[in-house]
């Protein structure tokens, strides 16, 4: 973040003397029991800020339960106190956090809590710590000011975001969804202020501690979802590749498929969960592509009828390994009719148009692409020019437009890393390659006997 | 985990049907009773008791599976104990007693209940049972204290025995889950217990502080308390149900990605699925906990993954018949393909040792357990296939015996030809 956008710097400053002057201003009562309480609540605002947990495998998406000590805050010190437990934000203790960032979190945190606080108080509600006769009438304006925080706290991070905008295009749409969930998240646990304040008047600051136990189990469930969600994929890119080892050319295609679908879904607007499903489908695209014997995979000159059968049935055996598994009934179309063409020449059903499940009509698009960028043993790598020239050549009879065109604005946006150029494997050759099933320049030539 | 049907297996399965049943019985009779007693006394302070049932019967409507095929209802528990430990509501003590937390508990869970046997969804008798079982626990210590002066006026000696019972809750359902699931599954009961104890310890933890904090927290705020606490529950809920979610798939995906070497007509078909849920019976035999089973299951699924490597598959894929230094080419292929992944080196190291003898007498210490657990398991699949004529089991496992001094370790052999041995009796 060095060089930060002159709007950001300046956005960034605004927020920091905006909650330097709502905490100068005051008024706030820095006498009796105000200091303890402050210190207990910026102690475990600090303590569920120092330990975040990854939302998911997207990088930088970090919930931690913070808010609902904010919030107690909100309720036991008012609006100012709850702007200084907020702005204790920067204090806390995680590792590569540039000065900037620690600043803006803490004067972003400074300004939401002290909103939620005026909302608090607007409502009708008191500060002070509850007794028996403020519930139920607390929780409305409570609600409110939970509300009031979580927009305002996911607002002033959107805006930053924004200015700071450089090129996380394809995360972009995807993080829409996440937002959603992480605001219901922090929503729900607001809801944990409000018990540390009524129980504040039972067993006084202990009740910090109390709350601290679901609050950690919660950030361990959601840590442990993360964990599991990376060793997940990272299995199946594996055991993906382990497929790839016999064809020397084809190294690294699922993966890299996997990633331009995932572009192209990005870009055409998909939710978060089809995005993801739809990233497992690009990588077992091919896995079908095991029950082709080798040698007619690789064969070189015309096939006969019998082997491009064998090689139109490979969608098919990749539905049969992946069908067990819980996927989206989308992700399992996808798999299954990547070689369909708009036309309906396509295989294995000869569906045509519409009849094609987008999945399948992203994932042909983004393998056909990752099939002429790549060298293969009868041609080298075509360049990405080429390869968009051809993709638009073959744009209405083999791929869907629409995808095309968005297809060559992610491109442009987000750029393609070109598999490196792989040198012809040593030993000797055992008959040269002249086709690729998923290159639509080298259409597979098949004999016809009768 | 692979979990054996109970009805499949001969003369074991009466037992552990009698053990459920017995656990499902005296459950019911105590909620009979207890019905009985409050029918005559009458049930007090009802809006407290239809607040907290209605929570109760909404947890058992959400319910989750736990890793391992294990139900769970975490707000249903944490709702009932929370009922249990109430020491006032508001200004007004709280005087239920112990049987009308019982009957209300367990009116929630039937009504929670009802919604899954309209899906047509099994009804899960035992998990209730055990559950209220341990509500139980807590209520008949609980209750008669309630009222004491040393509860009402120092809040720090309450905790201390809140804390106390709830722990003493999560431990009664651990030990009942754990003799089911050792009869179940024919598990060791001190392997079962503990896996239950580690595998319930986090949920475990959050259900007794949410029951401790709805308690203290009733004092103050009423019953309002149980409502504010349904959000930050319903949170953590769904975290949990998307963090089990994907490890279920993540075990599907591994499964099916197994038959990769199958489809590509490198081994037999069904090998990598029968040769797992032989050795994960074995493992099981052999008292391995249930993270050492899971290791042991994904490196039985993909033991044969190196022959994708492999140019030209091997004439029936039976890795038995070839010679050693190809069976270790493959071993270690198969480790590197693993290794990629970058978290699974432990499941690495145990495909690649499979290939070593596990009588090796030479330097170093010899192949881990579950490597030489899935060397007699593939050995034996390799010779029997998918048949099942018990005089070719028969045949083979003799074979492994023959053996045992240099290639199979004794006690895996042994151990597999008990569930070898229990398998034909339940085809018979």
């Amino acid at each position: 973040m060095g060089s930060l956008p002159r709007a950001a710097r300046l956005y960034v400053a605004v927020v920091l003397v905006g909650a330097c002057v709502v905490i100068v201003r005051g008024p706030f009562n820095f006498t009796g029991v105000g200091w303890f309480t402050l210190v207990v609540l910026a102690s475990l605002f600090l303590l569920c800020e120092s330990a975040p947990a990854s939302f998911s495998s997207l990088r930088g998406a970090v919930w931690s339960p913070s808010s609902s000590a904010t919030l107690a805050s909100v309720v036991l010190l008012g609006p100012v106190g709850a702007a200084l437990v907020g702005f204790s934000a920067v204090l806390r203790v995680r590792r590569h956090t540039q000065p900037v960032r620690r600043f803006f979190n803490a004067g972003m945190y400074a300004l939401s809590a002290y909103a939620a606080g005026r909302a608090f108080l607007i409502l009708g509600g008191h500060v002070g710590v509850p007794s028996r006769n403020s519930f139920p009438g607390i929780i409305g304006p409570f609600a409110a000011a939970a509300a009031v925080h979580v927009i305002a706290n996911h607002g002033l991070l959107r805006g930053v975001l924004w200015l700071t905008r450089s090129g996380e295009g394809t995360a972009r749409k995807a993080r829409t969804g996440l937002d959603l969930r992480l605001m219901l998240s922090d929503l729900g646990y607001a809801a944990f202020g409000l018990l540390i304040a009524a129980l504040w008047s039972v067993v006084g600051a202990f009740a910090a501690i109390l709350v601290l136990i679901p609050l950690f189990v919660a950030r361990w469930a959601i840590g442990q979802y993360a964990a599991q969600q990376r060793a997940y994929e990272a299995t199946m890119a594996a055991l993906c590749k382990a497929v790839e080892t016999k064809d020397f050319y084809t190294r690294g295609h699922s993966e890299r498929v996997s990633r331009g679908s995932a572009m192209l879904a990005s870009e055409i607007g998909m939710r978060a969960d089809r995005l993801e499903a739809i990233t497992y489908a690009g990588m077992l695209h091919d896995v079908g592509k095991l029950g082709v014997p080798t040698k007619v995979l690789q064969k070189s000159g015309s096939l006969t009828e019998e082997e491009f059968a064998a090689i139109q049935l490979h969608p098919m055996r990749g539905l049969e390994i992946v069908r067990e598994i819980g996927f989206l009934d989308e992700a399992l179309a996808g798999i299954m009719h990547h070689h369909e063409r708009i036309d309906g020449r396509g295989y294995p059903l000869g569906l045509a148009g519409d009849e094609i499940p987008e999945f399948a009509r992203v994932i042909a698009v983004a393998d056909a692409f990752d099939s002429m960028t790549s060298t293969r043993s009868y041609r080298g790598a075509r360049r990405i020019d080429q390869a968009i020239a051809e993709l638009r050549k073959w744009s209405g009879t083999q791929f869907d437009p629409a995808l095309v065109d968005a297809f060559v604005t992610a491109l442009q946006r987000d750029g393609w890393e070109r598999p490196a150029p792989v040198d012809p494997p040593a030993g000797p050759p055992d008959g040269i390659t002249a086709q690729d099933h998923d290159d639509p320049t080298a259409p597979l030539r098949v004999v016809e006997n009768r | 985990m692979t979990v054996h049907r109970p009805g499949t297996r001969g003369a074991s399965w009466q037992a552990m049907d009698s053990g459920q049943l017995l656990l499902i019985a005296a459950a019911g009779m105590l909620a009979v009773a207890a019905i009985a007693q409050t029918a005559a006394t009458g049930v007090v302070q009802v809006s407290d008791a239809v607040a907290f049932g209605s929570l109760v019967a909404l947890g058992e409507l959400l319910r989750i599976t736990l890793p391992g095929n294990r139900e769970s209802a975490p707000i249903a528990a944490g709702g009932a104990l929370g009922y249990a430990l109430l020491l006032d509501i508001g200004d007004r003590p709280a005087i239920q007693s112990a049987l009308q937390v019982i009957v209300i508990t367990a009116g929630g869970m039937i009504v929670g209940a009802l919604p899954h046997l309209a899906a047509g969804r099994p009804a899960k008798l035992a998990g209730m049972a055990s559950r209220l079982v341990a509500v139980a626990c807590v209520a008949f210590v609980f209750r008669p204290l309630a009222p004491t002066a040393l509860m009402q006026n120092h809040w720090w000696v309450a905790l201390a025995v809140m804390t106390l019972l709830v722990v003493l809750a999560w431990f009664v359902d651990a030990v009942i889950g754990a003799l089911i699931r050792a009869e179940e599954l024919r598990a060791r009961f001190s392997v079962a217990l503990w896996d239950e104890l580690r595998v319930q310890l986090p949920l475990g933890t959050a259900v007794g502080a949410s029951a401790l904090l709805i308690a203290f927290s009733s004092e103050v705020m009423g019953l309002a308390a149980v409502w504010v606490f349904t959000g930050p529950l319903l949170v953590s809920q769904v975290a949990f149900r998307r963090y089990v979610g994907i490890r279920t798939t993540y075990l599907e995906t591994v499964r099916a990605l197994s038959r990769m070497t199958e489809v590509g007509g490198y081994v037999e078909g069904g090998h990598s699925r029968r040769v797992s849920r032989l050795a994960v019976a074995v493992g099981r035999e052999l008292g391995m906990s249930e993270t050492d089973l899971l290791e042991l299951e994904y490196a039985a699924l993909m033991h044969d993954i190196g022959q994708l490597s492999l140019r030209d598959p091997i004439p029936g894929g039976a890795t038995v018949l070839v010679s050693a230094g190809d069976q270790r080419r493959i071993a270690e292929l198969g480790a590197d393909v693993i290794r990629q992944a970058g978290v699974l080196d432990q499941v690495a190291d145990i495909v690649m040792r499979q290939s070593e003898p596990s009588r090796d007498p030479g330097p170093g210490p010899g192949p881990p357990v579950a490597s030489r657990i899935i060397r007699a398991a593939n050995a034996f699949d390799d010779l029997v296939g998918s048949s099942a004529d018990r005089d070719r089991a028969a045949a083979a496992l003799e074979r492994l015996r023959l053996d045992t001094a240099f290639e199979y370790d004794p006690g895996v052999v042994e151990a597999l030809s008990k569930v070898v041995g229990r398998r034909s009796l339940s085809l018979t």
